[in-house]
């Protein structure tokens, strides 16, 4: 079974960069995947990637990690102007961010129109 | 052209402001890209020597590696930096890859674990660099959470930075698509086995930190 953790943007808008990572991380190694909505500054990434790599253990390998952004879909014009200026009104608030524990998720792909997770018990079941 | 001059006059800024010292050269990118091969690649062509151990098992440099001093010369002008190879930044590490790849259970495990601290290394080392190398493989898909994750630091800190699509000889090899992934940046593509289109790198590489 898994299960998915859906993460309001409040929940993290008043939490220092340490906290926020905290949190996800704490929840993924719930073996839950958080979907966040919105997306954490760059500098909180890494910084998740390298607390997911402190927690490693046996029972922990790291996670998959996709961020999903509307302001990077290649447009122009008007489209172009439209996302920025949401973009400059919402800031981190766009877009969703999805965390895997990578013992569940063996990887995220990400193409403009959707996002897939393929986790262990799927991948299980093709093989079947 | 926008790109160009903001380039420009991010460099500008930096050196304004920042007092004239070595270098930090930094090759960053994911685990299997080549980075170490470049590093070794550089290092022969101008210091006669090797910088460290290549393989084909992903996370073979496991921490980070320094080689003062490297002076590199091209049309008159004169470039000396440290060059630091890092660690293949991942999101996750599973030692059964290892296995696969040959290797006993408990020398997987331990390699899983170094690389493990390789990669915090490597996020540390970030704050440290003055101009970055992106080293991706060509083979490969450029558009990974990863690759955004560390090109988004880089531009963060205002770290010029230079994308390096590798293993351009192999046929799988789309340098093309590393051009399109990152329209923004200088993409060149390189064999840095072989030494295919070395120059054009060296000349990208003064462009950013000379």
């Amino acid at each position: 079974m898994v299960t998915l953790q859906f993460v309001p943007y409040h929940e993290i808008e008043d939490l220092g960069s340490a906290r926020r990572v905290k949190k996800l991380i704490d929840i993924v190694k719930e073996n839950k995947i958080v979907l966040l909505q919105g997306k954490l500054k760059k500098e909180e990434e890494a910084d998740l990637i390298s607390i997911a790599m402190e927690e490693f253990g046996d029972k922990f390998k790291g996670i998959e990690l996709a961020v999903i952004n509307p302001s990077d879909k290649n447009v122009a014009g008007i489209k172009k102007i439209r996302n920025n200026f949401f973009g400059f009104l919402l800031g981190d608030r766009q877009g969703l961010t999805v965390v895997g524990p990578a013992n569940i998720v063996t990887e995220i792909k990400k193409d403009p129109n959707k996002i897939e997770l393929l986790t262990k018990e799927i991948k299980n079941k093709k093989k079947k | 052209m926008i790109n160009i001059i903001k380039t420009f006059i991010n460099k500008v800024l930096r050196n304004l402001f920042k007092k004239k010292k070595n270098i930090k050269l930094g090759l960053y990118g994911p685990p299997n890209g080549g980075k170490t091969t470049l590093a070794n690649r550089i290092c022969k062509d101008w210091l006669g020597e090797d910088m460290g151990s290549v393989s084909n098992i992903a996370h073979e440099t496991r921490e980070i590696q320094i080689k003062e001093q490297i002076s590199i010369k091209s049309k008159g002008k004169e470039l000396t930096f440290n060059l630091v190879d890092t660690p293949g930044i991942a999101t996750k590490i599973d030692y059964e890859e290892f296995i696969k790849a040959g290797m006993k259970e408990k020398q997987a495990k331990q390699r899983a674990k170094e690389a493990t601290k390789g990669v915090i290394d490597a996020i540390k080392w970030l704050d440290e660099m003055d101009v970055v190398i992106i080293v991706l493989d060509a083979t490969k898909d450029p558009y990974t959470q990863v690759n955004i994750t560390i090109i988004g630091n880089l531009q963060a800190r205002n770290i010029p930075v230079l994308i390096v699509a590798n293993k351009s000889d192999l046929k799988k090899a789309d340098i093309k698509k590393v051009q399109a992934a990152y329209p923004q940046y200088n993409v060149i593509g390189i064999s840095a086995k072989y030494g295919n289109n070395i120059d054009k790198f060296y000349e990208g590489l003064f462009a950013i930190a000379g």
